[in-house]
């Protein structure tokens, strides 16, 4: 299917020059909190761009009825329904992630890529754009999410997706030399690694700017 | 037609209205659909923890038939569960615990013989510990220790077992076990959910059936005159 250039543009800007994350600079909390291991940051990845996605299209497709002083309680009701379906789905099918995710599925009514997509595209645009826009940005989340997962679990736990990477013998415990960078596991180093995506990125995109 | 003001105040409230109730109508029906097989998965989840408290291995396949064939009994004493189950021939009751970790709830289930005292086994779990630091405390090598420890002293009063760094002496002569390295707060929350759970079991523990206590007492007085011997 050819796209024309401007449903081109919708895609696939979120997921590099117009980019949530490093761009956008929304939804910097969640990626904090679930990028430990990759799995929970990869179904959080997957939960948030089906609900953006889903969400912009309920609220492209009701647009012009919704009253202007109640838009973003109206916004904030189809959110939480989506949110609420896919925690409800998530514990009835994939028990363990939905527990190891636990509050976070829940804090996704509060991740600001939503409101902000729904607010600055959603409300203005056609349905079949909104969907692609949803798309892009969930995606364009998603890398982020995956690259600073990946690099904090290989090196914070020496694993990806619980398989063990790092051997065993290798580890001080074990008569090795090698330990896990525990400061890979806080908080605080999603964050930085989070500042390096964006160094590296607006390094390669200078004219853009 | 007149077009709409979806300015209006009536507008607004009905459409508000309209909204909430489809919204609150398909929520509701995806529950009931859908609560069968979380309550389903929840109860799965438990009985792992149990199988894992009694030191026995599982998959995600067999975990509900392996639940039913060890355990016999799931009861409750003075409103708090306690489950009874049969390890190789021998009787195990598993306790629940429940106390507070660095960042939020931390659980478990302990496995006890049919003394009431000896540790056969024991499972955490926690919401959201700090993974290589507190998360370790479901690890196996954190878990084994606790095996065959003690959690009363010779006059029957329950002390549990202490969680302390290591070359630190427990206050109160209980038996204890190394806390983990980096993990204070988590270690000090496994060691108060310890206690904290066991004493709300105080009635249950202290209830010893004579002849064990007996056995016990002998056996302990053998003990003794061993080590003079020695």
């Amino acid at each position: 299917m050819a796209l024309s250039q401007k449903t081109k543009e919708t895609l696939l800007g979120p997921l590099n020059t117009n980019n949530p994350i490093v761009v956008q600079v929304l939804g910097i909390c969640s990626a904090l909190a679930v990028t430990v291991q990759l799995k929970p940051a990869l179904v959080m990845s997957i939960s948030v761009t089906i609900i953006v996605a889903l969400a912009n299209v309920i609220v492209s497709l009701i647009r012009n009825t919704i009253p202007m002083r109640i838009r973003i309680i109206v916004q904030l009701v189809v959110v939480a329904a989506l949110v609420t379906l896919v925690s409800e789905v998530l514990k009835a099918f994939a028990y363990d992630v939905a527990m190891q995710l636990s509050v976070y599925i829940g804090l996704i009514i509060t991740n600001c890529i939503l409101m902000g997509r729904l607010e600055a595209f959603a409300m203005t645009n056609k349905v079949w754009d909104s969907f692609l826009d949803g798309l892009g940005n969930g995606l364009g989340y998603s890398i982020i999410l995956v690259v600073v997962a990946f690099v904090r679990e290989l090196f914070g736990s020496g694993t990806l997706f619980g398989i063990r990477i790092i051997p065993e013998s290798w580890y001080v415990a074990n008569g090795g030399f090698y330990e896990n960078c525990g400061l890979m596991v806080m908080p605080a180093m999603a964050l930085i690694l989070v500042a390096c995506v964006i160094w590296f990125h607006r390094s390669i995109n200078k004219e853009s700017k | 037609m007149k077009k709409l003001d979806t300015n209006s105040n009536v507008y607004t409230i009905i459409y508000a209205t309209i909204i909430v109730v489809i919204v609150a109508v398909l929520l509701a029906v995806v529950n009931q659909v859908l609560s069968e097989r979380q309550e389903f998965n929840k109860k799965l989840d438990v009985q792992k923890q149990i199988l894992t408290s009694l030191n026995i291995e599982y998959t995600a396949e067999n975990a509900g038939d392996l639940y039913k064939q060890y355990v016999q009994e799931d009861s409750t004493d003075n409103g708090l569960p306690l489950f009874v189950a049969t390890v190789d021939g021998a009787k195990k009751y598993v306790l629940r615990l429940r106390g507070r970790g660095l960042w939020g709830a931390i659980w478990g289930y302990i496995a006890l013989n049919d003394d009431k005292n000896t540790i056969f086994g024991i499972n955490f779990g926690h919401e959201s510990e700090t993974p290589g630091l507190g998360g370790d405390i479901v690890t196996a090598k954190f878990r084994e220790q606790f095996k065959g420890k003690k959690i009363k002293n010779a006059n029957n009063d329950v002390l549990s077992v202490a969680v302390l760094k290591t070359g630190t002496l427990a206050p109160n002569g209980q038996e204890q076990v190394d806390a983990l390295a980096g993990a204070t707060i988590t270690s000090t929350g496994v060691n108060d959910m310890l206690l904290s759970s066991l004493i709300e079991y105080t009635e249950f523990l202290q209830e010893v059936d004579e002849a064990t206590y007996e056995e016990a007492q002998v056996i302990k007085i053998i003990e003794r005159e061993n080590n003079e011997t020695n």
